[in-house]
C-alpha cells in the first residue's frame, strides 16, 4: 500500500459502521478522564472534522449536533455549548470539503487548525457572555496537536477504503 | 406521471439552512440551561446512553490504577494503618466527649424547649471522576437516584464541606464543588460569630463578598456554616480566610479564602442526608399562600435564589 495523497487516487466508497464506530471511539476517547492534560485533543471534533470533510453527504451538523449533546450530559457543561461548537464547525468544514482535499495533508491540517481553535473559541465565548474566566492559555493547545494529529488520523481512518478491491492471500495489508 | 430526480441530486436541505436550524436550536438550548434549568429530564436521558460509553472508557484506566496500587506493596498499607490507629487513639478522647457533651446539649434543649438539633447521617460515595468541562468544578459520584439522593444535599469529607449535590442521574450524581464559580455558602465566622456568605472564584480559592471594609475579620479566621440556607447544617467547616485587602475606595473588603476540606481530591466523600424541613407557623404559612409566595422553597431553588441575590 502506498498512500500517496498528491495523486487523487480512486478509493474504495467508505463503509457506514466505520464511520459510525470512528465516531464513537472518538467519543470514549473523550470520555477519558484527561482533565490533568488539558492539552489532549478534542478527538469527537477532530474525528467530525475530518468526516465532514471526507463524506460531506454522510456526517455533517445533524451528526455534531448529537454528538455535541452527548458531549454536554457527560461533561455536565451547559446544554448546547459542544452542540453549538459542533455544529459550526462541521459546516466550516463541509464547506471547506471542495478546497481542502486539493492540499498536500500538511497544508491541510493548517486548514483543520483554525477550525479546531473555532470549536475552543465558541465554547470559551459561550462561558464568557454571562461573565465566566478564562480557563488559562493552554485551553487553547488542545487544537494544536490535534492539527497535528491530522497526518496521521487521515492514515488511519482511510485505511480500510485504500484496500484494494480483488483478495491477495499475499499482501501484508 | 412526474419525474424525479435521481437519488444523486438529493442532498436534503442546503447547507446554510441546516446551520440556521442547528445553530438556532444548539442556542435555545443554551439558553434555556442557562436560565430556567428545566431540561434535567433530556440531561437523564441522554445520560442512559453516555453514562456506560463513560463507564467503558473509565474501564482500563481504573485497571491500572487497581494493578498499579496492588504492586505499591503492603507496607505502605501497613504504615497507614498505624497511623490511622494512633490517629483514632488520639480523637478518642474528644470523640467520647462529644457524645457525652451532644446528650447533655439535647437534654438542655429538651429543658429549654428549643427544638433539637438534626444529627448529620449520610452515605458514603466515591468521586468517580472529574467533569472535564474547564469552566466548572464539579466531580461525579457513584451514588444516584438508585441510592436515593436527591438534589441540594450537601456533601462533606473528613475535614469539612466541598459541595452539593446538583444533578441526579439514575446511577451517578454530580457535585458542585464549593469553589466553582459563584457557588454560595452561607458561613459563620467561628471567633465572633459573624455572619456571611462564602462564594467560590472558579479558581480554587473562595472570596467572603459584600463585608464592609471595616468589618472584623482576620487571617487564620475559620469559617463555619451557618445553617441559615436550610440546606448545610450548622457548624461543618468550609473554609480558611488567608487573604484580606481593605481598601478604601471600595465600600467592602476583598476577602480572600482556601477551603479546609480536600475539595479537589479525590476519594470518598459523605453525601450528607437532606435537612429535615422546617414547618412555618400556621398564620404564616396562611399569609404567604394569600401574597401568592411558595412557603416550602425547594433545596434547588432556594439555592439559585440565593445565587441570584
Amino acid at each position: 500500500m502506498h498512500a500517496t495523497y498528491s495523486s487523487s487516487r480512486i478509493l474504495q466508497p467508505v463503509r457506514p459502521w466505520f464511520i459510525r464506530v470512528s465516531l464513537m471511539v472518538a467519543l470514549i476517547l473523550d470520555f477519558l478522564p484527561t482533565r490533568a492534560w488539558p492539552w489532549v485533543p478534542d478527538w469527537v471534533a477532530l474525528v467530525t472534522v475530518f468526516w465532514s470533510i471526507r463524506e460531506p453527504r454522510r456526517v455533517g451538523m445533524g451528526t455534531g449536533f448529537i454528538l455535541g449533546l452527548a458531549m454536554d450530559v457527560a461533561d455536565s457543561s451547559l446544554m448546547g455549548q459542544h452542540a453549538l461548537a459542533y455544529v459550526l464547525v462541521a459546516y466550516a468544514a463541509t464547506w471547506l470539503s471542495r478546497r481542502i482535499l486539493w492540499f498536500p495533508l500538511g497544508q491541510q491540517a493548517m486548514h483543520v487548525l483554525p477550525l479546531l481553535l473555532m470549536v475552543q473559541f465558541v465554547q470559551f465565548a459561550v462561558h464568557a457572555m454571562p461573565g465566566g474566566h478564562f480557563p488559562g492559555v493552554s485551553y487553547f493547545v488542545g487544537p494544536f496537536v490535534g492539527a497535528l494529529l491530522w497526518l496521521p488520523l487521515t492514515f488511519i481512518l482511510l485505511l480500510p477504503q485504500y484496500q484494494p478491491v480483488e483478495r491477495d492471500a499475499n499482501r501484508p495489508i | 406521471m412526474d419525474h424525479q430526480p435521481p437519488p444523486f441530486f438529493k442532498r436534503g436541505p442546503a447547507p446554510l439552512a441546516q446551520l440556521s436550524f442547528y445553530a438556532a436550536l444548539s442556542l435555545a438550548l443554551i439558553f434555556i440551561d442557562s436560565r430556567f434549568q428545566t431540561l434535567e429530564l433530556l440531561r437523564q436521558g441522554m445520560s442512559m446512553f453516555t453514562h456506560p460509553l463513560q463507564q467503558a472508557a473509565h474501564a482500563p484506566v481504573e485497571y491500572l490504577q487497581n494493578a498499579g496500587n496492588y504492586f505499591s506493596g503492603i507496607t505502605r498499607y501497613q504504615d497507614e494503618n498505624s497511623r490511622l490507629k494512633r490517629a483514632q487513639l488520639a480523637g478518642a478522647g474528644t470523640l467520647l466527649r462529644t457524645r457525652q457533651l451532644e446528650a447533655e446539649n439535647e437534654r438542655l434543649r429538651k429543658l429549654l424547649d428549643v427544638k433539637g438539633r438534626q444529627k448529620a447521617n449520610g452515605r458514603v460515595a466515591q468521586i468517580l471522576y472529574a467533569a472535564r468541562d474547564p469552566f466548572s468544578r464539579r466531580v461525579i459520584v457513584d451514588k444516584g437516584q438508585q441510592d436515593k439522593i436527591v438534589a441540594g444535599q450537601p456533601v462533606v469529607d473528613d475535614a469539612g464541606v466541598i459541595g452539593q449535590v446538583t444533578r441526579v442521574f439514575p446511577f451517578v450524581a454530580e457535585i458542585t464543588l464549593i469553589t466553582d464559580k459563584d457557588q454560595a455558602v452561607p458561613v459563620q465566622i467561628v471567633r465572633n460569630g459573624l455572619r456571611s456568605v462564602v462564594f467560590g472564584l472558579g479558581n480554587g480559592q473562595l472570596e467572603l463578598r459584600f463585608m464592609p471594609a471595616n468589618a472584623d475579620v482576620q487571617n487564620g479566621d475559620l469559617l463555619v456554616t451557618s445553617g441559615l440556607d436550610g440546606i448545610f447544617l450548622p457548624g461543618l467547616p468550609v473554609a480558611k480566610v488567608v487573604h484580606i485587602e481593605r481598601d478604601t475606595s471600595y465600600s467592602f473588603a476583598r476577602i480572600y479564602c482556601v477551603p479546609v476540606a480536600g475539595v479537589e481530591n479525590f476519594g470518598d466523600v459523605m453525601v450528607l442526608d437532606p435537612r429535615e424541613t422546617i414547618s412555618l407557623p400556621v398564620q404564616l404559612t396562611s399569609e404567604a399562600v394569600t401574597s401568592g409566595v411558595k412557603p416550602s422553597l425547594k433545596a434547588g431553588s432556594k439555592k439559585k435564589h440565593l445565587k441570584r441575590e
